[in-house]
């Protein structure tokens, strides 16, 4: 079975500026965790327990395959996944959040928030759930008697959760009946993805959650692969994780500013700028240059036999062309522009040009509409001169300007 | 006796926040002679009683108990897709599945049997199980139901699902790759204990779920709760792979006899 996975982890994690709010970044899958309490009263079952509740959001921001308000079935599988992999797991001391025993107890409630969706919802949600969780800080109680006191913050400090461990989800995507495993799947890979196998552990290599998804059929041994490569994963994001807590700490001691706005890079200028797409340009000149030379030599055309009216011109004939420009340099424009990278371009060069110009010649060029700086520059030039009859420029497709020039 | 002091002391060790609580108000799951809750050694399967061919009116019935836990699995299908046309698949069938616990199922009377998040879940998963174990390409077009119901929980209720539901696909005569067979195995004490009660299970023991195809050795589904060491997955998985095993066993027996049944009252 071959195994490619990614091995750079591009993951970012943020704070707000309340305790308890972190958006984590993972490639471009973008999701926000918000923590918040309340004193409520205890399941009957477990009365000096506090409550956890969980939720993740699938808002239409995300991606425009989720509906607002209905449950969809990857909700409520979300959803499942993350109570088990947190609550289940017991990452969390509950009996530390009992203020009053079968009256009074906290409810911890996390709220995931899905910002956009670019694959493995399941692993940014797991992130953020837990670097949340590591991040609140609750009210402090004191208890005198009978009597329950919840100090604000101002004038008590408040306190951080009781954390166990940090369980962290990583997600496996098959493909082509187990025969490829890909680690981190993004949107694209998981639309064509035959299965998804959750492995969610945490740094002392205990498995909190396991779940297989889809229609695939697993074999022993790539669950223990996969829980190999999880197990290295999830040591590198649990010090990422407490790496991003330690700097948040140090900055809001230092005082300094913190908080969702001051982490996003000031994108003023080069907000509408996509990012370069990497085109392969390294063989392109020998390449041009091989199919130019495997080209035929076109055969010769014969002129029709039309008048030509003035003001109108025919390919293959017109006037004598006084430019004023030689004609190697205009050869040489040419070849340059085939040379230069902003524009791409096909030259085809139909008939071979003569030095001496007794021939009639033409070029025919094929531009890029957007990068084109060709004809401008010949159409000034041309412009200059009124014996020279204008060059016709067809537009036959909006990304192709389609150019005849003419020269006799 | 000095050994069952040995063991309290263990347990209270087990209280400490490092270590997932096992034993309940003193409840051993597993006696150091090797005995569980019920009597039942770790690798033993609880008694697995099954008919086949309950409901006339359905394509296909079955009713399972294993141990305490009863379900009663009914399957309708393959048919014209009813409900969404746009769900329907050109090239093979779609599998519907539901799962819903009666009220009186638990020991506290259940207030929402279907339509909570877990059962939409476990819904899910079975549709995902059986997905992969039905030649749905054979049905192209088409829709095959699938609905269980528990009708007493007592541990393993998605595994007792997946056996009941087999049974069914197969009294319903569509035609499978092989048989499912699923079983919930936990982690105490070094030991992997197949087929959990409800004790056992709420006890906070690891419990692995795993839906099989014997023949293969291919897993249709894995779930696993709670915490257990990586090192411990290898020996857990094989032995929840062993216990299916059994059950596959018990399945065909119980198929073979209805078949033999069945042939002998049309006369064959």
């Amino acid at each position: 079975m071959d195994l490619c996975f990614e091995d750079t982890l591009k993951m970012k994690i943020t704070f707000g500026t309340d305790y308890g709010c972190c958006f984590v970044e993972l490639g471009k899958t973008r999701v926000m965790a918000q923590v918040s309490c309340e004193l409520v009263a205890p399941k009957e079952s477990r009365p000096n327990e506090g409550i956890m509740f969980f939720n993740i959001e699938l808002s239409p921001m995300a991606s425009p395959t989720f509906e607002q308000g209905r449950q969809s079935e990857l909700s409520v599988k979300l959803n499942r996944q993350l109570e088990r992999c947190l609550r289940n797991s017991k990452c969390i001391d509950t009996e530390s959040l009992c203020v009053v025993s079968g009256e009074k107890v906290w409810q911890i409630r996390v709220d995931v928030h899905m910002l956009n969706h670019d694959g493995n919802l399941m692993d940014a949600a797991s992130i953020a759930a837990i670097t949340a969780l590591c991040h609140f800080r609750r009210p402090d109680v004191g208890i005198q008697g009978d009597e329950v006191t919840v100090y604000s913050p101002e004038e008590r400090d408040p306190i951080p959760l009781s954390i166990y461990h940090m369980p962290i989800s990583v997600s496996f995507s098959f493909f082509q009946q187990g025969t490829y495993l890909l680690v981190d799947p993004c949107e694209r890979e998981e639309r064509v993805m035959d299965g998804l196998l959750m492995i969610a552990m945490n740094k002392h290599r205990e498995i909190c959650s396991i779940q297989s998804s889809g229609g695939i059929m697993l074999l022993k041994e790539q669950v223990m692969r996969c829980s190999k490569i999880a197990s290295v994963k999830v040591s590198e994001i649990t010090e990422l994780i407490s790496k991003a807590l330690e700097n948040d700490k140090k900055a809001r001691k230092a005082g300094g500013r913190c908080g969702f706005a001051e982490s996003m890079p000031q994108e003023r200028i080069t907000a509408l700028k996509m990012d370069e797409t990497p085109v392969e340009m390294t063989e392109v000149t020998d390449r041009a240059n091989d199919i130019v030379q495997k080209a035929e030599a076109p055969s010769q055309t014969v002129p029709s036999p039309v008048v030509p009216v003035p003001g109108v011109g025919q390919v293959g004939q017109g006037l004598q062309n006084t430019w004023g420009l030689e004609e190697e340099d205009e050869e040489e424009e040419n070849d340059n522009s085939g040379e230069d990278e902003e524009v791409k371009e096909t030259k085809m060069e139909v008939e071979q040009h003569d030095k001496e110009g007794s021939k009639q010649g033409y070029y025919i060029s094929f531009f890029n509409i957007k990068r084109n700086v060709h004809p401008k520059t010949k159409i000034q030039s041309l412009s200059n001169d009124s014996n020279v009859m204008e060059p016709q420029v067809l537009i036959i497709s909006p990304s192709v300007c389609f150019t005849v020039i003419f020269k006799a | 006796m000095g050994n069952v002091v040995q063991r309290r002391t263990r347990g209270a060790l087990r209280r400490c926040p490092f270590e997932v609580c096992g034993n309940m108000a003193g409840l051993e799951l597993l006696s150091d002679q090797g005995y569980r809750l019920d009597g039942r050694k770790a690798t033993e399967l609880r008694k697995v009683q099954a008919r086949m061919g309950v409901f006339a009116q359905a394509d296909g019935s079955a009713y399972l108990e294993q141990g305490n836990t009863k379900a009663l699995a009914v399957v309708y299908g393959p048919h014209e897709m009813r409900g969404s046309r746009s769900r329907t698949r050109h090239d093979q069938a779609v599998i519907n599945c539901q799962y819903s616990m009666a009220t009186f199922s638990t020991a506290e009377r259940k207030r929402r049997p279907h339509g909570d998040r877990k059962s939409t879940e476990m819904s899910l998963h079975l549709k995902q199980t059986f997905e992969a174990a039905v030649m749905t390409q054979l049905y192209p077009r088409s829709q095959i139901d699938i609905y269980v119901k528990i009708l007493q929980s007592d541990g393993g209720n998605y595994s007792v699902c997946v056996n009941a539901a087999t049974l069914a696909v197969i009294d319903a005569g569509i035609p499978m790759r092989d048989y499912v067979c699923a079983c919930t195995v936990g982690f105490v004490d070094e030991t992997p204990l197949a087929d959990l009660c409800y004790a056992e299970e709420s006890g906070g023991v690891s419990s692995l779920a795993l839906a099989l195809l014997p023949r293969g050795g291919q897993i249709a589904l894995l779930q696993m709760d709670a915490r257990l060491h990586q090192d411990h997955l290898e020996a857990l998985i094989e032995a929840a792979m062993t216990a299916c095993k059994g059950v596959s066993k018990v399945l065909d027996e119980v198929v073979r006899q209805h078949l033999q049944e069945v042939s002998v009252l049309t006369g064959e």
